[in-house]
This record gives structure tokens, sequence and C-alpha cells, in this order.
């Protein structure tokens, strides 16, 4: 797999010495998806920003398709396209004549068949003569798609392409994805959505006050997630865990009432139907039983506050 | 040089003058040209000669510099404000291009408007006064000069520029006195001696005098003085949106 991005020890602070970014290095290879999950004020738009040359970085090295993006800033920007968050668009052009100017803006000579098949490609080729005010929200996040698209980059970064979308809208936006995906444009996303993330990446980053925290393949971080836990509650209190139950590895509550054991969902034998005539044969009495798993959504507000707490 | 984006952004900006002809094109001409009808017909046949020339010729070149230069500044300062204004700015950032390249491309859009009016505004003069023009080709070079030199000017005032007020506030309050003051309207020849000592501190009245010297071969300062000055204004433009390209000053957060 060849890295269409590479970022070396990247930081930024500003003069009130507010780090936005501390030491971020991240590889991202062609054709991946990779979704960047993180809260507000994470500094997932910064690192984005920094990447693309809006933010300049206070050190660290930025290469895109091997170009350093200082050095080597026309043709490694060439490479990029940038959807940002807010909708911001000249309200009175028209939708194919703003994709042509983001297309000579990135050095590409005017090609109007290129610019019709993004344009089907996301459903805007009907408004292309369209003035971007009377577009619906949904529509004007599509011609910024557009508008990034239009140099036909091999990188695309979306950032939060579904804040404020409705469900419908963001189901449309993932299916678009997926066809960028398909046409092979590498894409990084950034999102506080945990199932968007879940639903289009192929590699997941935690991001939190400045720092990736993580970056694993979803399937990975999907079989941490596979994990679930079952509590066993007992009618009458216990001092010990029995020693028949000792193989469990069975973890006892402070109060002596409830009993967790943790097991892979997608192990061929849980082992819950052993534990659980195990338990019985003990002689301890239940009087419920329960199921838990832990999301993803566990592992990032883990992650970030496991993060707050040795700040 | 990204020739495409320079070119992107100029036609960008060209397609907005075209379709605001009423406001972009047809309110500057008809204004001076109701200057001409005042000045120059009405009231300009009671006044006499200046400088060996008719009033109503006299005051030609002012105008068109009046009009040339609010225009420029103008065009070129909204043209960067308001993507300012609304956040487009993002993608110019982000663009593989240089400070070089987006001035080209919004400055020169900017000039290429100011000269079209100044243009069609001289064409506009020979309906209503004698105009003769001794020098055609000094006559082109300072318009040419004048139209990038504002444009520049008015691209850093569109940069500087946190509100439409402020956008309008420089134009307002400090281009219109500078050419109603740098001899639009007479010759500098004809103040008390203390004012004309002032009015050279006034740039406009070295381009309205060489503008004037390409018209009629008389001007009240030297021609190659008002080609300095004009060319030293441009590169000081042009030193200065360096340096706030460099800095970020007013255009990153």
């Amino acid at each position: 797999m060849q890295p269409i991005l590479e970022i070396d020890d990247l930081r930024k602070s500003y003069a009130d010495g507010f780090e936005a970014l501390k030491s971020v290095s991240l590889t991202i290879n062609s054709g991946e998806i990779v979704a960047l999950l993180g809260p507000n004020g994470a500094g997932k738009t910064t690192l984005i920003s920094t990447v693309c040359g809006i933010t300049q970085p206070t050190s660290g090295q930025v290469r895109i398709g091997g170009f350093d993006t200082l050095r080597d800033f026309r043709a490694a920007r060439a490479l990029v396209g940038l959807v940002p968050q807010e909708i911001n668009l000249e309200p009175f052009e028209r939708v194919i004549n703003t994709v042509r100017f983001s297309r000579g803006l990135f050095g590409k000579s005017r090609d109007d068949t290129k610019l019709e098949q993004i344009l089907r490609q996301l459903s805007l080729w009907d408004k292309r003569d369209t003035q971007i005010r009377a577009l619906s929200g949904g529509m004007k996040r599509r011609v910024l798609i557009a508008k990034a698209l239009a140099h036909e980059p091999q990188l695309l970064f979306l950032d939060e392409p579904t804040a404020g979308v409705d469900v419908e809208l963001r189901k449309d936006m993932w299916n678009i994805v997926a066809g960028l995906k398909a046409s092979g444009v590498t894409i990084v996303l950034t999102t506080h959505y945990i199932e968007e993330a879940e639903a289009i990446a192929d590699r997941i980053g935690v991001i939190a006050k400045g720092e990736m925290l993580l970056i694993e393949e979803k399937m990975q971080l999907m079989r941490r997630m596979g994990q679930k836990q079952l509590d066993v509650q007992l009618s009458s209190a216990v001092n010990d865990i029995p020693a028949r139950l000792a193989k469990y590895n069975l973890l006892l509550s402070n109060d002596g009432l409830t009993l967790t054991y943790t097991y892979d969902t997608r192990a061929a034998r849980t082992g819950i139907t052993k534990l659980l005539s195990d338990v019985s044969e003990a002689g301890l009495v239940l009087r419920d039983v329960a199921t838990r798993q832990s999301s993803l959504e566990d592992i990032f507000v883990d992650l970030v506050h496991a993060e707050e707490e040795i700040a | 040089m990204n020739i495409h984006a320079v070119k992107a952004i100029f036609m960008f900006e060209m397609a907005r003058f075209f379709r605001t002809l009423a406001q972009s094109l047809i309110s500057p001409v008809l204004s001076t040209s109701l200057y001409f009808v005042v000045f120059g017909a009405a009231i300009g046949s009671r006044i006499d000669q200046v400088e060996g020339v008719s009033y109503g010729a006299f005051i030609v070149p002012g105008l068109i510099m009046l009009s040339v230069i609010t225009q420029a500044i103008s065009n070129a300062s909204f043209g960067i404000y308001f993507p300012k204004f609304i956040g487009t700015t993002y993608e110019l950032f982000s663009a593989p291009v240089n400070f070089l390249e987006i001035v080209a491309g919004y400055a020169g859009a900017a000039a290429t408007k100011a000269l079209l009016i100044g243009l069609i505004i001289l064409g506009t003069s020979f309906l209503f006064v004698e105009v003769s023009i001794a020098h055609p080709l000094a006559m082109i070079t300072f318009l040419v000069l004048t139209c990038i030199s504002f444009s520049l000017m008015g691209f850093i005032i569109g940069i500087w520029a946190g509100s439409f007020e402020q956008l309008q506030l420089v134009p307002l309050l400090v281009v219109t006195p500078l050419v109603f003051l740098g001899g639009a309207f007479y010759s500098i020849t004809m103040l008390p001696p203390v004012w004309q000592v002032i009015s050279l501190f006034n740039p406009v009245v070295y381009l309205i005098s060489g503008f004037r010297w390409s018209f009629f071969d008389t001007s009240d300062l030297p021609v190659v003085l008002s080609l300095f000055a004009i060319g030293g204004f441009t590169l000081l433009c042009l030193a200065v949106i360096g340096w706030i390209f460099k800095t970020g000053w007013r255009l990153r957060q």
C-alpha cells in the first residue's frame, strides 16, 4: 500500500500558548477511508487545516503523495480536496460556475465533461444552472463536495460532513462516500458520530486535546467491542468467588452480590451455559442476569477521560 | 505559475461585473456624464479657459481619474472582502497558488473593470465637450497604471475591512477628498502658494497632472515625477500585500 498522506510530529501552538496539536503523527494509505473521531475542540479541524495549508504548522512535516506541503506546496495541494465544515458558498453564483472556478483555481484546464461526471455522481447535474442560494442545505453540501472534487484530487478531506444533517441525508452522504471510495479517492473524514465512523471507515482514529490517542483498523476495534459482559446477581452476598468458578476469571462486586463474566461474542463457545450451571452447582442462588456490550463509544469515552485524568 | 488559477479568479470576478452591469457599469458612466453636462456644457461655458484649454475639456482627465480610482478601489476591495465575509477564502488558501497569482486574479479583474469604465467615460466625454489627446500612448499608460495601482490599494482595503461600513470608509473619507483636492476640477497653480505646497503631499495630484499632460501637453508638475509617483505607489501596494500574505494579517485566524 502506497502512503498518500504522511504526517510526522506535527505541532501547532498559538501565540497565547494554546497547543491545538501536540505531536501528531499519522500515515494514511491510498484508497482507504479514515475517520477521525473526537469531541468538539479536539483539534480535528486544526489538523485538516494544517495539512491543507490553511493553517501554518508550528513544527513538523506533512507529505502528500510524497510532496512536502511547504516546500512543494503546489504539487502537494493539487492532490488534495477539502470539504469544510461550514457551508460557505457564493450565494449568487450558479452551481456549474462555482465548480468550474474551483477546478481552475487548483490548476486544471477547463473540462466540462469531467465536471458533468462529478455533478451527475452527486445528483447535482439538474441543478447546474441554479443559483446556490436557491439550493437546500443538503444540496449545498453536495456543491461543496463537487468543488472539492473538481480538480480530481487523490485525497479528500471531509470535515464533519454530516454535522447538523438529518438521518436520511446522513445515509445519503455515506453512500456518496462509498461511491467516492469506489472511484479510487482516499478519504479522511472527521465526525463525532461513532456510528458514522463504524458505518463507513476502514480505520478509526481517536483525537482529543490535540493528540492522536489511537488509530486502528475498524475490525480490530470491533473485536475489542465484541467483548460482552454478563452480570450474575446473587440472592445473598458472598465473600469470595467459589473455587469451582475460578477458571472463569470472574469479578466480584464490592457488595458481594454481583459476579461479572467477560466473554467474546464471536467465540464458538461463550461458556455461558457452563458458567450458569457451575454457579448453581457451587450452591449460589441466582436473582437476575444481565448482559452489557462495550461499544466504540465506551472505548472512546474511556480514552478521552483517561487522557483528562492524566492531564 | 498557476495560470489556470489566475484565469479562474479573473473570469469569476468578471462574471460578477457582467451579472450586475447596471450597477457596475451604467451608474458610474451616468454619474460622470452628469458632471460633463453640469460643469462642462452648462457652467463651463461661462468659465475662462484654464491653461489654454476650455474648462469643459480641462476637467475630462480629472473626471476619468475620479471614476477609475473609485471603481478600481471599490471593485477590488469588494472582490476580496466578499469571499472573506462569506467564508470562502479557505479555498484560496488551500489551493496551489501563491499570493501574486491571487492578487493578479482579483486586482487584475478590478483593474480591467476600471479600465473599461474609464474608456467608456472617455468615449462619452466626446459627446459633450471637445477633447483632443496629445499623447495617446502616455494616456493609456497612465490610465492602466492607475487602474492597477488603485486596484492593489482596494485589495488591501478589502483585506483590512472588518465590515461593509469600513469597506466604504476609506473610499469615502480618504479617496474622494484626495481626488477632489487633487486638481480634478482646477489647476493647482490656481491655488494660493501655501495650498500649492500642501497639495504636493497629495499623491493624486501627480496622477491627474500627468494624465492631463497626456491630453493637453500642459501639466502642473513634471511628467517624469508623475510616472515615478504612480510607479512607487504600485510597488508600495505590492509590498504591503506581500507582507499581508506572509503574516496572514486579517486573513487567517
